[in-house]
């Protein structure tokens, strides 16, 4: 049987949907075959991390919902930039950033007797002015002076986490440790176990209110890419910046703003994580949220929508690493689903399928 | 330029019942053809007939379903356009494929791999040789980029010449394929391009040249075959005997008329004032626009004839706002542009036709739908809606006859030409100010005199009426003016009718469809005329300089 490639007229979402799906299940497959190389018993491998996260009773899925959010952010982040083709691979700096503006705000600017709303509302909007500096830096460097903003954004992580590290050690430093001081209670998000008094089976929740912002965000963000004018000339610019100057699109003042944008959704990421779960800022904080947020909104192909599974998806991964041995299986298996989804990527665009070999008769 | 000496009899390439079908498109269906060594062969058909399919078979690019390919009387089986480049066939494409960002000699000897070690100095050499040979005028160590579309076309072709014989480049390839090669060419670099052909003919090259200008194909070709849905329909063994008539009538199948309606048009308002217009060049920063003056009325048609690069497509993008101006003043509308942004050009009617089509005037992975509503989609405020054009969007594509699977298709897998009919439909609509270059470039000859007809008729309509009241209904929505005074605007607009510059390397287009035809040369207007005053050989003289010497 000979096979041979077709470019596929159409795309629809279900198929996209159907791909997304299965080039995840057989990248865990895949996945599979190298723990059983390595020894491990692959079905029970990946029963621990599921039940551990996904489906492991209320505990397990709330570690998971925690993880997902500061990603589902992240992927957002991520996705915004890359509809305009604009490589923000830094939005781990951002994140940072955004984490460290909202401690500054939370710890040590404004008087910690403020009411919660406020303090909150302060500690979030200082993040995404944090972050989206961070990132404007790329953006308009890229914009203005044609630098690659893979290498800028990504580059300015590392001085991100070098200042981050400065302030941590050094002046916001709890008696020589390399963390803060607690937050103020003000400065906390509000948790599901907040409300144990009243109904003690949410005792033990963790989840905060950041989820729910950030799925409010993420159906903000459908609505700007999929359903306004401004997200319909983002994908003209990123598919062809000329034509984009053609259509009458501001090019480099969009690429700036673009770029803005997506460092202030990483930048809120980090204000969730120390608002919502930390408390407080230190080293390492992140388990690198802002890197695995390109992956997320890899998988999700881009569709903010499809950033709620993906966040999940690697949030599982990242909780289920702990129920396992290897620790490092865990971030292999994260490695096998990129490379699923990129391998998805070619099914998508191509239809194989058997030569015909009677064509002539048609 | 038919030969005298007899072909020989044996062909260097037999195309035996060759099919190919796409999806639910049988592109090309049982093709016999035969390709003599030292013939010019001349292959026609409208968009989609299949011609460039046909070819991509012979080179490699795409695997026949039924069939097989003779080349020197041994059945051959190309996996890949290297397997028939290894046997010594090359074909130029329409889109060049090129690295943009590599130059000139890396890209022709790019994926020849004689040597593990590249040595600069030896390569340029080797290419500058080459080029010299073949009287291929191109700088070696010029980014690709850089480059004109009619000096990237010869990089082309050195590149297939080259790859073709990558050891010994006195030996000339075997089959040489050209999908119209002559489209983006002036008509000097046409005349050399063919003196550069028939040279490889003279060594014993089979040359197949895919094109729409039916008079040069007719002129350079030995033999003409002529294709229609997929089958080969006729064969002209005497060109010279045949005329232009015959041969389009052969391509559509009926009898057509190539004439022009040409309705009377009265020049009313000035809608595009120039003066003194200085636009720097993006390679050299010297100025390709010189002080230049320009009037441009409503209904009427100023064509500009010039060889390419003398300051035609700076101009435009000028006046387009794409490019900044550095001296002199343009008027759009009453309005100066100089305080306009591009936006607020394209809300007053400014119409632009670029002469690349695929990356400005289209977004290729965009939908031919949303490709086409680049200049509606903003009428509605913030929000997309693009479900609200699907019906506009379909009548376009049912008037042009736009060859689409779907309005969801993919634009780049769209073919060349309707590419270009995408980006007529969408630029001829609502039009006040119409900025063409080049805008039936790489038509067949129905679609062409369908284009210059729609240009004509833009001339003399401006917006049409009812599109003009439908924007005006937009226009009051957004800023609660009243509806009755858009419609009044709308019915003025359609009154006064359209005006169009227009640039087309195709002279006697310019001619046919100008009411005042402009030469521009070293980025002035040296010449102008009326359209009934114009003469062919007094234009030439001046496009190439000779004009002066007959001036005062």
């Amino acid at each position: 049987m000979r096979l041979e490639l077709r470019p596929r007229l159409h795309r629809s979402t279900r198929l996209t949907l159907a791909v997304s799906l299965a080039s995840v299940t057989v990248a865990l497959g895949l996945g599979g075959v190298l723990l059983w190389i390595a020894g491990v018993e692959p079905l029970a491998a990946l029963r621990a991390i599921f039940s551990a996260s996904l489906f492991g009773g209320a505990f397990a899925l709330s570690d998971t919902t925690v993880k997902a959010t500061p990603l589902l952010l992240c992927g957002l982040a991520c996705l915004l930039a890359f509809r305009a083709r604009l490589w923000n691979v830094g939005a781990e700096g951002q994140l940072l950033l955004g984490a460290w503006a909202a401690t500054g705000v939370a710890s040590f600017w404004l008087p910690p007797s403020l009411p919660a709303p406020l303090m909150l509302t302060l500690m979030g909007l200082a993040a995404i002015v944090a972050g989206g500096a961070w990132a404007g830096i790329s953006g308009a460097l890229r914009s203005y002076l044609g630098v690659s903003e893979i290498i800028s954004s990504l580059m300015l992580v590392y001085i991100a986490q070098k200042l981050l590290n400065y302030f941590v050690f050094g002046p916001w430093s709890e008696r020589g440790f390399p963390l803060t001081p607690p937050f103020p209670r003000s400065a906390w998000l509000p948790r599901l176990s907040d409300w144990a008094d009243g109904c003690p089976a949410l005792s033990g929740l963790t989840v905060h209110l950041g989820m729910v912002l950030a799925l409010v965000v993420c159906l903000l963000m459908w609505l700007l890419v999929q359903r306004s004018v401004w997200g319909f000339e983002l994908r003209i610019l990123g598919d062809s910046p000329r034509a984009a100057r053609y259509v009458g699109v501001p090019v480099e003042r969009r690429m700036l703003v673009t770029m803005i944008l997506s460092g202030a959704l990483a930048g809120l990421a980090g204000m969730v994580e120390v608002a919502g779960v930390v408390h407080r800022l230190q080293d390492r904080f992140s388990p690198g949220y802002g890197f695995v947020g390109i992956a997320v909104a890899w998988l999700a192909r881009l569709n903010p929508l499809g950033v709620v599974l993906g966040a999940f998806l690697f949030a599982a991964l990242l909780v289920g690493a702990r129920e396992v041995q290897p620790g490092g299986i865990s971030i292999m298996l994260q490695g096998v689903v990129m490379l699923g989804v990129v391998a998805g990527d070619f099914v998508l665009r191509y239809r194989i399928q058997r030569r015909e070999r009677e064509a002539a008769r048609g | 330029m038919s030969g005298e000496t007899p072909l020989e009899p044996a062909p260097r390439v037999r195309l035996c019942g060759l099919s190919k079908r796409f999806g639910a498109v049988q592109a090309v269906d049982r093709v016999d053809l035969e390709l003599h060594a030292g013939e010019i062969h001349g292959l026609l058909g409208e968009n989609g007939a299949g011609k460039s399919t046909l070819m991509c078979l012979l080179a490699g690019l795409y695997r026949p379903d039924a069939g097989h390919i003779e080349l020197d009387r041994t059945v051959v089986s190309f996996r890949s356009p290297r397997d028939a480049m290894a046997a010594s066939v090359g074909m130029v494409h329409q889109h060049f494929m090129l690295v943009p960002t590599l130059t000139v000699w890396e890209n022709v000897l790019l994926g020849t791999r004689d040597r593990w070690l590249l040595r600069p100095a030896r390569a340029i050499a080797r290419v500058e040789q080459a080029a010299e040979r073949l009287s291929l005028r191109v700088d070696a160590r010029a980014l690709v980029g850089d480059l004109g579309v009619g000096q990237q076309q010869r990089v082309e072709i050195l590149r297939v010449l080259m790859q073709a014989s990558p050891h010994d480049e006195t030996q000339p390839i075997r089959v040489m394929i050209l999908d119209e090669p002559t489209a983006v060419l002036s008509p000097d670099e046409s005349v050399a391009l063919f003196a550069t052909l028939r040279a490889l003919c003279q060594r014993g090259c089979a040359i197949v040249i895919i094109s729409h200008k039916l008079d040069e194909v007719r002129q350079a070709a030995r033999r003409i075959s002529v294709m229609r849905r997929g089958r080969l329909v006729e064969r002209f063994p005497r060109p010279a005997e045949v005329t232009t008539h015959q041969l389009a009538a052969a391509m559509v199948g009926e009898e057509i008329s190539l004439e022009l309606d040409r309705p009377a048009s009265a020049p009313g308002e000035v809608l595009l004032r120039i003066r003194g217009l200085t636009v720097a060049s993006s390679h050299t920063g010297r100025p390709a626009v010189r002080d230049l003056d320009l009037e441009l009325r409503s209904g009427e048609i100023l064509g500009l004839a010039g060889v390419a690069g003398n300051g035609q497509v700076e101009l435009m993008e000028a006046i387009a706002g794409l490019r900044p101006m550095d001296g002199g003043t343009v008027e759009l509308c009453g309005q100066d542009a100089a305080t306009l942004s591009i936006r607020q050009r394209i809300a007053l009617g400014l119409r632009y036709i670029p002469e690349d089509r695929m990356y400005t005037g289209t977004a290729p992975s965009l939908s031919v739908l949303e490709n086409l509503v680049f200049r509606r989609y903003p009428d509605h405020g913030p929000w997309l809606r693009l479900q609200r054009y699907a019906p506009w969007c379909q009548q376009q594509i049912e008037r042009l006859q736009i060859a689409t699977s779907g309005p969801a298709q993919a634009a780049r897998l769209l073919s060349g030409g309707n590419l270009q009919k995408v980006v007529l439909a969408r630029e001829l609509d609502r039009a006040r100010v119409i900025l063409a270059l080049h805008p039936t470039r790489g038509l067949d000859v129905r679609a062409t005199t369908q284009v210059r007809q729609l240009l004509l008729r833009a001339r003399s309509e401006g917006a049409t009426l009812e599109s003009g009241v439908e924007h005006a209904r937009g226009r009051a929505r957004n800023r609660g003016a009243t509806l009755e005074r858009g419609v009044e605007h709308a019915r003025g607009r359609a009154r006064s009718g359209g005006a169009i510059l227009l640039w087309s390397e195709d002279l006697e287009e310019v001619l046919a469809l100008s009411d005042r035809v402009a030469v521009i040369k070293g980025g002035r207007i040296v010449y102008t005329a009326a359209h009934d005053e114009v003469e062919l050989p007094t234009v030439g003289r001046w496009m190439t300089g000779g004009g002066a010497a007959n001036a005062t």
